[in-house]
């Protein structure tokens, strides 16, 4: 801590995570499912026009999904999880369509697949983004979801859905609160606080 | 089950005995690449709390895309780039003037078969060429990267691209990218390996292989491979022998010796593979093509917009500024003239393309026909300087992406082509066809 505050200079949103969240984080999710298709592109999950005006976690968070389900940003919870089709993301490259549902407590976007550069993003600023067809093809919105980490499977509806397990890295990103503050951590540089950058390519 | 080259190239890199698409994994690339952008990097690097990077010997740095710099802004972002380098003790660098990042790590050869390269750069894809796995990650990752030496990477899935037949007369590997983007999309090879094969591509000369996994980035492509073979270990074993020479005497065992060495690393993916999907295409039958404004996948057959009017005619980048490229356009403009009111703009890919092309007549015969010639770089590519086109004007590039307002004018409108077509366009003030020219 000390030491960075003798740095000092930093870029980006502090946003504090505690320990109990991240030991949650490691092993089970449990939550509801918001339901959603295929080709869901970055300007419905946050417009364009919003990327240089609005700034502030909760203001980011409010406009969640706002050009897909309007009803999204005032009725999710914590914890609920986003179930989506093919290239969940695709379009540009801005981080926003990632805090935006981080921001909102949106524990897990479960899809048939990701575009690229959202997956990195999302993985970078700690949402977790986990691929499983079969999941996707089983869940109605509002149905509990269970996302166990420990064993990589999904339980939905009575049944299980395994998926492919995240290296020791990324979900080490993800319980850090992002890239930079897991490699502070990693590097025992990190403090009480998280660090999320804000900036990227 | 036999894996593809993404398998098992990252499975390399991550230390890994075997790994399958869908996979995350840390890899450790043998080489990370940044360029005037190393001056930001570097703010995020400090940001992180450190002083030291991990891996001074595995990165690369060159100064391209502002060179030499327009503005006091610019200058003083390479002071920042040179002032880091030098700090953090970084023995690959290269200065303005030299070239373009993809040409001079290819050059220079500091990427070999088999290689991992991480590049804060999207067109990193470029080093599949030579059989490398390249591909693009963003600046906090690159900060990242010379953090800790690694960075968490998704296995791709992989596309299998036979092209069978030869490529036509004039037609390049070029209108083959166009021709598969405009076909498959923009995202038609979205977070893929893009594997190609078959013998129109294992007979083409090294500088067409070379546009290939460069243009890729325009198909969403994570990365693209090309089988590595013999020409490709030739030229990356004399390369690598006059920089950092074997101690044998003579030339030719040390040669020899390098490629070997070179050849041991190259890999190539089982024949049982799994491919997500797999696409053959018949060259012969692939015609010349122009990508319109203001999409890459916005395909049309070249006599479809043959006597478009242009005001700026292209000819570099890091897709399609080499020997060859001078060399096509200088046999398609010699003893003529640019037409009135137009432009012919030519940026050597590097100092190495730009000597060679002094040596072999190609800058005299350019400049005869009234070409306008730049310092090695990415030029007005990215709408930085050297060559921006006004409001209303239209510009035939050979780089690779057209997108609105991309050259820095978004009232100007970009068509992409090859060298040949780019010179012809100059030529007669008009999109043509070089086979037509007399």
């Amino acid at each position: 801590m000390t030491r960075r505050k003798q740095r000092g200079g930093w870029q980006g949103d502090k946003v504090s995570v505690s320990q109990s969240e991240i030991k949650n984080l490691q092993s089970k999710i449990v939550g509801r499912v918001w339901k959603y298709g295929d080709g869901v592109n970055t300007d419905v999950i946050f417009p364009g026009k919003y990327t240089y005006s609005v700034k502030e976690p909760d203001e980011i968070a409010a406009h969640a999904l706002e050009d897909l389900d309007p009803k999204f940003a005032t009725a999710a919870r914590p914890g609920d999880v986003i179930v989506a089709g093919r290239n969940w993301g695709n379009g540009s490259s801005r981080e926003q369509a990632v805090t935006a549902l981080k921001y909102k407590g949106i524990a897990a976007v479960v899809a048939k697949s990701f575009a690229r550069i959202y997956f990195r993003n999302g993985i970078n600023q700690g949402l977790l983004l986990i691929t499983c067809p079969e999941a996707v093809e089983a869940a109605r919105s509002g149905d509990a979801i269970e996302i166990d980490l420990n064993n990589n499977v999904i339980r939905l509806t009575g049944r299980e859905y395994p998926f492919p397990p995240l290296s020791p890295t990324a979900l080490g990103i993800i319980n850090a609160g992002g890239l930079v503050a897991h490699i502070r951590k990693k590097l025992g540089l990190a403090g009480t606080e998280v660090i999320a950058t804000g900036s990227g390519d | 089950m036999g894996s593809t080259f993404a398998e098992k190239a990252l499975a390399r890199a991550a230390g890994l005995s075997s790994v399958v698409a869908g996979q995350v994994v840390d890899a450790k690339p043998d080489v990370a690449l940044s360029h005037d952008n190393t001056a930001p990097i570097a703010r995020i690097f400090r940001a992180i709390g450190l002083e030291k990077v991990a891996i001074p010997d595995r990165m690369c740095v060159t100064l391209d895309h502002a060179v030499p710099p327009p503005t006091p802004k610019h200058a003083q972002n390479h002071v920042e780039v040179r002032a880091f380098v030098k700090e953090q003790g970084i023995q690959n660098f290269f200065e303005v003037g030299r070239g373009i990042c993809h040409q001079v790590l290819s050059e220079e050869a500091l990427v070999l078969p088999g290689q991992l390269i991480l590049g804060a750069d999207s067109h990193t894809t470029h080093y599949g060429w030579l059989g490398a796995f390249g591909a693009g990650v963003g600046r906090t990752e690159m900060a990242a990267i010379w953090a800790t030496g690694e960075l968490w990477l998704r296995i791709p899935e992989s596309m299998k691209v036979v092209v069978t037949g030869r490529l036509g007369r004039g037609v390049t590997a070029k209108d083959l990218c166009l021709h598969l983007i405009g076909l498959l999309g923009a995202d038609g090879g979205l977070y893929q390996s893009i594997e190609f094969h078959g013998p129109a591509i294992a007979t083409l000369p090294l500088h067409e292989r070379m546009v290939i996994p460069n243009m890729m980035a325009e198909f969403g492509a994570k990365n693209a491979y090309l089988p590595p073979d013999e020409a490709v270990f030739n030229y990356l074993a004399e390369r690598r022998e006059r920089r950092a020479p074997l101690a044998v005497s003579d030339w030719q065992s040390a040669v020899s010796s390098q490629r070997a060495v070179i050849q041991e690393m190259a890999l190539y993916p089982d024949h049982d593979a799994r491919y997500a999907s797999t696409h053959i295409f018949n060259a012969d039958n692939i015609e010349l093509k122009i990508a319109c404004p203001h999409t890459v996948d916005n395909v049309r057959p070249l006599r479809e917009v043959a006597g478009t009017s242009i005001q700026q005619a292209f000819l570099g980048t890091c897709t399609n500024g080499r020997l060859e490229d001078l060399a096509a356009a200088a046999e398609i403009v010699q003893g003529k003239r640019v037409a009135a009111g137009t432009r012919l703009l030519v940026i050597p890919a590097s100092a190495e393309v730009y000597l060679d092309a002094l040596k072999a007549g190609y800058v005299q015969t350019l400049l005869e026909a009234g070409a306008v010639f730049g310092t090695p770089g990415c030029g007005p590519c990215m709408g930085v300087h050297m060559g921006v086109p006004g409001s209303g004007e239209a510009c035939i590039s050979t780089a690779n992406r057209n997108f609105k307002g991309r050259m820095g004018q978004p009232d100007a409108e970009i068509y992409l082509a090859s060298p040949a077509v780019v010179a012809a366009s100059a030529v007669k003030g008009v999109i043509a066809d070089p086979r037509e020219i007399e």
